[in-house]
């Protein structure tokens, strides 16, 4: 017998009324007998299939109607057209920590989770020791939830939606927030899901990830399915698709100085260590600046120099990345191509910059373009202490420091 | 995860018109009600020195405020208590109730709204959510109605086998409250007005509930039908259900014992109808 998918998602859809809520004017509306307000699709026509065992990783912009899907699939929203068929018990995560109440208890939490996320008070009991060590909060469990620390919640809310053991995970970009081992640790716990023979859906923005995990791609584009297939090949095609939507074409800017020889025709921000697609540059965070170029003549070009500068919202130079500075002028460039300039770690508190490109071929100036394109870098945990660094308060400047006392003295030296 | 064999599937689509009321699921997770009404409890009286305490002092301020205007007003002998008892325990055994049915209402109206940050993010029976509250109000009710023999045992009133009765009136004001928490939960999630007018329509509620006065003194000597309009009010016949139980007062009339528990049935379905037909709104306009 063939095996019924375990989800089977046809011609989906869901529609929300946009505009200012005016009940008033709503109710009027309703009893003439007339919809006012304008509406929008979030999904549209979304169909496809997950067989038992198999893990689906959904990527797409935001606003693409991915966690409209989850809430679907959920059953937290109707959807308005079409149906979906789901076979198992439904586990979902689509925000952590949803239901704690901060007055209660750890424990008195878990068991409230955990009677709204379908389980019975014995089977809380059950697992309620694994929830713990999972969640690492042991001596806490009886302390109100309103003194745990954000992590520490983030963890208990995981650890309890992980010891559901639905037969279908929905998990939503939980991994957005949290530190890196507690991260590595959710993924361990979902990949344990998916290879249980448990179906699991996947929503992030962390590509690496979704790839890793995921077996199959939906990539949905304002409601609708834009690809559907191995994870691999849809991450990749919306890799590509967003690489060019990125693309601050430059080859149109006519306010430009220089000889020519070289122009350059694109710029891109990459922000991040993993290919992570929508994520903005941020404190601390790698960051790459792609150029792309191409050249006037025939002829390969010859003794190339790029620079980058970095201006404040007042126009004042903050930063310069220069190949001159590190001795890496390029002896020879193909006629067209994307240079890449790698900053580790970015050391720009939040706030709005602007990007300068100048080039030189042969020491000549042949390509300046001033305000290339705008650069938001947006708060990062610069000294991993959770406290941010914002432009206006702290200066455009983030520099790794300690503090210490070096030396007591005598408060009072005697004359 | 019980489940072996094969799997039923759960099919999701739009919601047209009046699909079924989902008690099937409420009874399945009928634990998460405790859940949630014990969480309603426990950050109630956190931070408050009387704590529960205030489930009997309550009813005693109110009761007091009402003794001394009326005392001023009608006088001392005049008091709308019912026939044979004093007035502060007619007027009690009335407030008992009545507190279960005005908690449960204004906390129940109030929980779909309280809790969208939970009904937005995760899918459970969202009948919990205005239940849960009227259950909680439910242990408030048992520790009045604990205080309330021995003060009418001080008063030398013994129960009589109406006494057996009780729970029915009991459950009446109870299915009242949820029917109207059902109502107002439901409208105050779409439309926020619900919230303002809410004190209001408690506080009018009580004054037509037979509470600070008699239903007897309200009828005496008017035809039956006026009875059975008045016992259009659900809680009008519990109230007075309390009274024939607990004082052994006269039956109250038929014609509004009778309304009353028709007009309770027709607050439950109505709210139950209703609830069910605004739920997938609720999650996207909350």
């Amino acid at each position: 017998m063939a095996q019924e998918p375990a989800i089977r998602v046809a011609a989906l859809g869901k529609r929300y009324r946009l505009g200012e809520e005016r009940p008033l004017r709503r109710v009027l509306e309703r009893l003439r007998g007339r919809a006012g307000e304008p509406e929008f699709w979030a999904l549209r026509e979304v169909g496809f299939e997950i067989a038992r065992g198999e893990a689906l990783g959904i990527v797409g912009c935001n606003g693409a109607g991915k966690s409209t899907l989850l809430k679907i699939l959920a059953r937290i929203t109707a959807p308005t057209a079409g149906r979906a068929e789901i076979r198992g018990r439904v586990g979902s995560l689509l925000e952590v920590g949803t239901g704690f109440h901060p007055e209660l208890s750890g424990r008195d939490n878990v068991f409230l989770n955990g009677a709204i996320l379908g389980l019975r008070r014995a089977e809380v009991r059950a697992r309620f020791d694994a929830i713990a060590d999972f969640a690492g909060v042991g001596r806490f469990l009886d302390t109100p939830v309103k003194r745990y620390s954000s992590g520490m919640r983030m963890r208990l809310a995981f650890s309890v939606a992980a010891h559901l053991e639905p037969e279908i995970l929905i998990v939503d970009e939980v991994l957005a927030v949290g530190d890196a081992e507690f991260q590595s640790r959710c993924l361990g716990k979902m990949n344990e899901v998916a290879g249980r023979g448990r179906t699991l859906l996947f929503v992030s923005h962390n590509l690496a990830a979704l790839k890793a995990l995921c077996t199959r791609g939906l990539w949905l584009d304002a409601g609708r399915v834009r690809a559907a297939g191995p994870v691999a090949e849809v991450v990749d095609a919306y890799l590509a698709a967003n690489r060019e939507r990125a693309q601050v074409p430059l080859a149109a800017r006519r306010d430009r100085a220089g000889s020519g020889a070289l122009r350059f025709t694109g710029l891109e921000l990459r922000a991040g260590a993993a290919p992570r697609a929508g994520c903005a540059p941020a404190t601390a965070l790698p960051l790459a600046i792609a150029l792309r170029y191409a050249a006037a003549g025939e002829a390969p070009l010859k003794g190339v120099r790029v620079a980058v500068l970095v201006l404040d919202a007042l126009g004042g130079r903050v930063l310069a990345t220069d190949t001159r500075l590190v001795n890496a002028d390029f002896a020879e460039l193909p006629r067209a191509g994307e240079l890449v300039c790698e900053i580790p770690e970015l050391p720009l508190a939040a706030g709005r910059y602007q990007l300068n490109v100048w080039a030189t071929v042969a020491g000549d100036v042949a390509d300046h373009v001033e305000d290339a394109a705008p650069l938001a870098v947006e708060e990062g945990d610069p000294f991993g202490t959770g406290r941010t660094t914002q432009a206006e308060k702290h200066g455009a400047c983030v520099a790794r420091h300690a503090w210490r006392l070096a030396a007591e003295l005598d408060p009072e030296p005697s004359a | 995860m019980r489940s072996s064999g094969p799997t039923p599937a759960l099919v999701i689509r739009p919601q047209a018109g009046w699909s079924s009321l989902g008690l099937a699921e409420l009874w399945r997770q009928r634990e998460l009600v405790g859940f949630l009404a014990l969480r309603d409890l426990k950050v109630r009286y956190k931070q408050s020195a009387l704590g529960v305490g205030w489930a009997l002092l309550q009813p005693l301020l109110t009761l007091g405020m009402f003794t001394a205007l009326f005392s001023v007003l009608l006088g001392r002998d005049r008091l709308p208590s019912a026939p044979g008892v004093p007035y502060s325990v007619s007027t009690l055994c009335a407030l008992v109730p009545w507190q279960l049915f005005a908690r449960g209402v204004t906390a129940g109206g109030e929980s779909l709204v309280a809790s969208q940050g939970l009904i937005t993010k995760v899918y459970f029976p969202r009948l919990a959510v205005p239940l849960a509250p009227v259950a909680a109000a439910l242990v408030d009710f048992a520790l009045a109605l604990a205080l309330l023999v021995p003060l009418l045992a001080w008063h030398g009133i013994g129960a009589g086998p109406a006494l057996l009765l009780l729970p029915l009136f009991a459950l009446q004001a109870f299915a009242a409250a949820f029917g109207a928490a059902l109502w107002l939960s439901a409208l105050n999630a779409l439309y926020r007005d619900v919230r303002h007018a809410l004190p209001s329509l408690v506080q009018l509620w009580m004054f037509a509930t037979p509470i600070l006065y008699s239903a007897g003194h309200l009828l005496e000597g008017r035809p039956a039908w006026l009875a059975a309009l008045y016992g259009a009010n659900p809680m009008a016949g519990a109230v007075e259900g309390f009274r024939l139980c607990l004082l052994g007062a006269a039956p109250p009339a038929a014609e509004l014992l009778a309304a009353s528990a028709l007009a309770t049935l027709g607050l439950v379905a109505s709210g139950l109808l209703v609830f069910r037909r605004l739920e997938s709104a609720i999650v996207d306009r909350v």
